[in-house]
């Protein structure tokens, strides 16, 4: 293609329109927009060379990992030529981006979903949990699932809670993306790979522990929370330590004692869920008509002011969703700390009507919670049990671990 | 040397800092810091991507040979985005508006929509592996009809403090690239269009001053040579010179590519393990190697010792590649026996590998897996011998020889800053942008407005003071007395130790208002300077207020100033001393008394005020 410019005439390639200008990448590698009068066609492009991709050849010896992939991109190549750049998801081609996963393991990889994790719904949760099942099923020593950032401990939360698992299912994804040298995208995948043929036995988040290429931390997946818009390690345990580091670039993996064993658990996959639960945000002012479109939801998450309040107005709107068959749990703001409701005479009223402390829960784990104990139950008194009994790690009996 | 016969082609890129108030894709300051002042510091690894052909960049992949951890030095003037921890923000629009100033200056086309690429840079100087670069105008002509092809807003890289530890002050200062076509045939060619074009950025105001500020990259080939790149060369002075030495060098290497044709030279593929040979060595090098390799090359012999730039032989080049693998370089025989090699070892080595006496042998020594890769590499460098120039990047060395640096970039490691917005140019915008005056079209003003003399008003317009001379000449002080205040007077005090980056343009503005007004005299310009500097000590003046009071404080210090009627009064006792000296003189004693009294004055008082009483009270007593 050829275009004019500045009393020019440049060769480039036509890659798209944007905002009414025709955007060209100049043979320099430039981009520019130009206005579309100004482009010449020369010659068709000439179709991109055939890109043969040479299998890479696994070593049959190194234990089998399955690679599970929802969209979050674990290698991406960038086409010079255009500009763009792809995901890539099959075993050799993620093994050509990442050659030292060879060493870890053997790969077989399973694509579930290909959406940005915003995207994300419960029904792609139970699709997830059920390939988690098979995949435990045929025998592997890990499971690894690759996840956009953004919803990622919910998956993991809804998998925790879904599947029992005896080997380690590891989410892992890159909070900078895979195309960029310093992607964080291979060094959380060769610690995930590390992770998932440990002694682990339980699901858990795999990324980076600091901004430095260290080491990895592994979280519980449901004491874990993205706190960072965009940094590396933004992904925290809350109120907990990690239940394990992984060293890099030694790979090494140390466990905390808490972290459940390998061989601990039998499979078993209980998939249902309950999808009308709903999670609202308290805040000063905000009315109670807000709770209207909660009419008839099975359940309602609270996330609460401090103990676990919300308005004095709210009570008698509380009392008739309750009454109306929605189970309504109250969790905190705070993210830190447990829930009390015996304090104040807001949290009294509150437990009067029938809402049921969270404990320490995370708000996004104990909505995923609520619709998993929903799905598998129907009885008041044994969903109360549930939801504030510990399932998976994620209510703490004790709170010590502060701020 | 006929640099029309031998077809020198060179075209130059500059790299300038701009002075903004915030770096291009984030808001943090664009100052420098002393790496003792860090806050803190973090490592990385950068992996090269690979492109949708199958392959990593050559100068990226050059890069991958040793596996690099790279350390960053960070400052509380530094933020997540220079961490590669956040999103760049938006470009830099004051940065915009200072490119599109010099590419008008330089008579170039805005693109209609500029668009932010991600060029490849792996070597640890951008922490995301890319550095951030937009292409801006095109087509721009110098007056001696020289193109300039193209200029591009970039972001300056991260400085490197050791070899794999980078401070992140730097990263992320906008720069602008201004590219010339191949347009000058002599290496002073390149010198005067450098010089042309810093002045003309230089006249924006608005770009950063002082050592590593601007930056020329020289393209040089001749014919049948090659395009070689010679990096970041600081000093203007030593432009030509760069030139005059890489053409050198490539006539030599085409000679030396001549005679090895000639001899029918070729190189032997497979290296030979000769550590045993050097088992006793006196080299300590050698000694302590684990593994020692010999490359044999039929033909090479007295070639690959020939100098090709001063200092400089295909030896060096050949050692230049090896150290891309962690060698310290090479020996060979051209060079041996010395270094503590033996004449017996040298003949038992030639033994070894088959040499005949045309053969040179190249050693490399080191681990097994270092030295093979050094073994490799000398035989890459051997065989580009035998084809002639290699395309190079190259550095400069003292005294401006290069040495080999990396491949030349292949063309294309681009993809677009998806995470930022393109931006459209406008014909608003483009006309909005004012063109200021040049500084050599400014030095002339001077001349005709202010009587300058030519020298001084070029001096002036383009020095670091020039916003200041300005002010001063607005504010009504006499344009040479501000001239060669911050020109002569103020270097002088710097040559004797004084300060001078201590005092604040403001106070020298008052001061010398005070000069003009009377207050202080004009002799005592330098020591109140010294006293300013002094008392600069304690910080920069915060505020105007604080300048005068400050000003006033040091002509009270220094030269308190002295009333006419004490003028007269000390004039008067001086003659009276000197009665009947100044009598025998008559009017000629007007210079010796002159001396008297300023020196009893001590600068307080201004000369011409003393000179006029003197030849009044004078002329008095003699009448
Ligand atoms: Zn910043």
């Amino acid at each position: 293609m050829r275009c004019t410019c500045a009393g020019l005439t440049l060769a480039g390639t036509y890659i798209t329109e944007r905002d009414g200008m025709a955007v060209v990448k100049l043979d320099s590698g430039y981009n520019i927009g130009i206005s579309f009068s100004n482009v010449g066609w020369l010659e068709r492009p000439s179709p991109p060379p055939a890109v043969t991709t040479p299998v890479v050849v696994q070593d049959s010896a190194l234990p089998e990992i399955s690679i599970i992939s929802t969209g979050g991109t674990i290698a991406s190549r960038v086409d010079y030529r255009t500009g763009a750049v792809t995901s890539q998801f099959s075993a050799s081609d993620i093994l050509r981006a990442i050659p030292e996963l060879g060493s870890i393991g053997r790969y077989r990889t399973r694509q579930v979903a290909s959406i940005l994790s915003e995207n994300m719904l419960p029904a792609i949760w139970q699709e997830l949990a059920r390939a988690v099942y098979e995949e435990i099923g045929r025998g592997v020593a890990g499971v690894i699932v690759t996840h956009g950032t953004d919803t990622m401990s919910y998956s993991a939360a809804a998998v925790s809670f879904m599947v029992r698992t005896p080997v380690p299912v590891v989410f892992v994804g890159s909070q900078r993306s895979a195309d960029r040298p310093s992607s964080d995208n291979a060094m959380n995948a060769l610690c995930s790979a590390a992770a998932a043929t440990s002694p682990l036995g339980e699901v858990a988040v795999v990324m980076h522990d600091t901004t430095s290429d260290d080491r990895c931390a592994v979280h519980r997946a449901t004491r874990v929370r993205k706190m960072h818009t965009s940094r590396r390690d933004a992904f925290r345990s809350m109120g907990m330590p990690p239940i394990g580091y992984v060293d890099y670039p030694s790979l090494k993996v140390e466990l905390a004692d808490e972290a459940v064993r390998r061989g601990t658990e039998e499979p078993e996959l209980r998939e249902a869920l309950e999808e009308r639960c709903g999670l609202l945000y308290f805040h000063p002012g905000m009315p109670a008509d807000v709770l209207d479109p909660f009419e008839g939801y099975a359940g309602l998450v609270l996330a609460g002011t401090g103990l676990g309040h919300v308005r004095t107005g709210w009570i008698p709107r509380l009392r008739e969703l309750i009454a109306g068959g929605t189970t309504v749990v109250m969790t905190s703001q705070c993210l830190h700390g447990r829930v009390c409701d015996r304090v104040y005479d807001t949290g009294r009223d509150l437990l009067s009507i029938g809402v049921i402390e969270g404990e320490d829960m995370l708000p996004e784990v104990a909505l995923v919670k609520l619709m998993w104990v929903l799905g598998q139950e129907g009885d008041p008194d044994a969903i109360r049990e549930l939801v504030q009994a510990n399932l998976r790690g994620e209510i703490r009996r004790r709170s010590h671990d502060g701020l | 040397m006929d640099y029309e016969a031998l077809g020198l082609k060179a075209g130059i890129e500059i790299h300038q800092q701009l002075d903004t108030e915030e770096k291009l894709f984030c808001r943090c300051p664009t100052v420098l810091r002393d790496t003792e002042e860090r806050s803190g510091e973090f490592f990385r690894y950068l992996r090269a991507t690979e492109s949708e052909l199958g392959e990593i960049d050559r100068a990226a992949q050059e890069e991958m040979k040793l596996v690099r951890r790279f350390r960053y030095y960070t400052y509380d003037t530094v933020c997540l985005v220079e961490h590669d921890e956040e999103p760049p923000a938006p470009m830099n629009r004051e940065a915009l508006a200072v490119c599109l100033t010099i590419a008008k200056m330089l008579g170039m086309t805005p693109i209609e929509q500029v668009h932010t690429m991600r060029k490849l840079v792996i070597d640890g100087s951008n922490t995301s592996g890319f550095q951030r670069t937009a292409l801006v105008a095109l087509n721009g002509a110098l007056p001696d009809g020289c193109q300039i092809e193209t200029i591009c807003l970039e972001e300056e890289a991260a400085q490197r403090v050791a070899d794999e530890t980078f401070s992140l002050d730097r990263l992320g200062v906008p720069l602008v690239e201004i590219t010339t076509a191949p347009c000058m045939h002599t290496p002073e060619d390149v010198q005067r269009v450098a010089e042309y074009i810093g002045m003309v950025l230089r006249s924006t105001g608005r770009v950063k001053r002082g050592l590593g500020t601007i930056r020329q990259d020289i393209n040089v080939s001749i014919r049948d040579g090659a395009r070689v790149e010679i990096k970041g060369v600081q000093d203007l002075g030593l432009l030509a010179e760069a030139v005059r030495l890489e053409v050198q060098r490539q006539v030599n290497l085409l000679a030396i590519r001549d005679e090895l044709c000639a001899r029918n030279a070729s190189v032997d593929p497979n290296p030979v393990d000769v550590t045993d040979i050097f088992a006793a060595t006196k080299s300590a090098i050698l000694q302590k190697a684990k593994c020692i390799l010999a490359i044999r090359l039929p033909g090479f012999a007295g070639l690959v010792g020939r100098e090709i730039q001063p200092g400089r032989r295909l030896g060096s080049e050949m050692a230049d590649y090896a150290r891309k693998c962690g060698v310290g370089g090479i020996f060979h025989t051209d060079e041996l026996p010395a270094y503590g090699v033996t004449a017996e070892e040298v003949e038992r080595l030639r033994e070894r590998v088959g040499a005949a006496g045309e053969d040179c042998v190249v050693l490399v020594a080191s681990t097994r897996q270092r030295a093979g890769c050094a073994a490799e590499q000398v035989l890459i460098r051997a065989r580009m011998a035998l084809a002639g120039v290699p395309e190079e990047t190259r550095r400069m060395l003292e005294g401006g020889g290069t040495a080999y640096m990396r491949p030349l970039p292949g063309a294309a490691r681009m993809y677009p800053e998806t995470d930022v917005f393109p931006i459209t140019i406008g014909k608003a915008l483009w006309e909005s942008i004012e063109v200021p005056e040049l500084l050599t079209a400014r030095a002339e003003r001077f001349v005709a407005e202010h009587g300058l003399d030519p020298a001084l008003a070029r001096q002036v317009a383009f020095s670091e003071r020039l916003p200041l001379f300005e002010r001063m000449v607005a504010a009504g002080v006499r344009p040479t007395l501000a001239a060669r205040t911050i020109l002569a007077t103020m270097r002088e005090l710097a040559r004797d130790g004084v300060q001078v980056e201590r005092i604040a343009d403001d106070e020298v503005l008052y001061l010398l208002e005070a000069v003009e007004a009377g207050r202080a005299a004009k002799e005592a310009v330098p020591d109140l300077l010294a006293e300013l500097a002094r008392m600069g000590a304690r910080g920069p003046p915060a505020t105007p207020d604080q300048s005068r009071e400050r000003v006033d404080a040091a002509i009270e210090k220094v030269a308190p100033a002295v009333s006419q009627e004490e003028v007269e009064a000390i004039v008067r006792r001086v003659l009276q001393e000197r009665e009947k000296f100044a009598r025998q003189r008559g009017m000629a004693a007007l210079g010796p008394l002159m001396g008297v009294v300023m020196k009893d004055l001590r600068g307080s008082a201004d000369g011409k005020l003393v000179s006029d009483v003197l030849k009044r009270e004078l002329q008095r007593l003699l009448s």
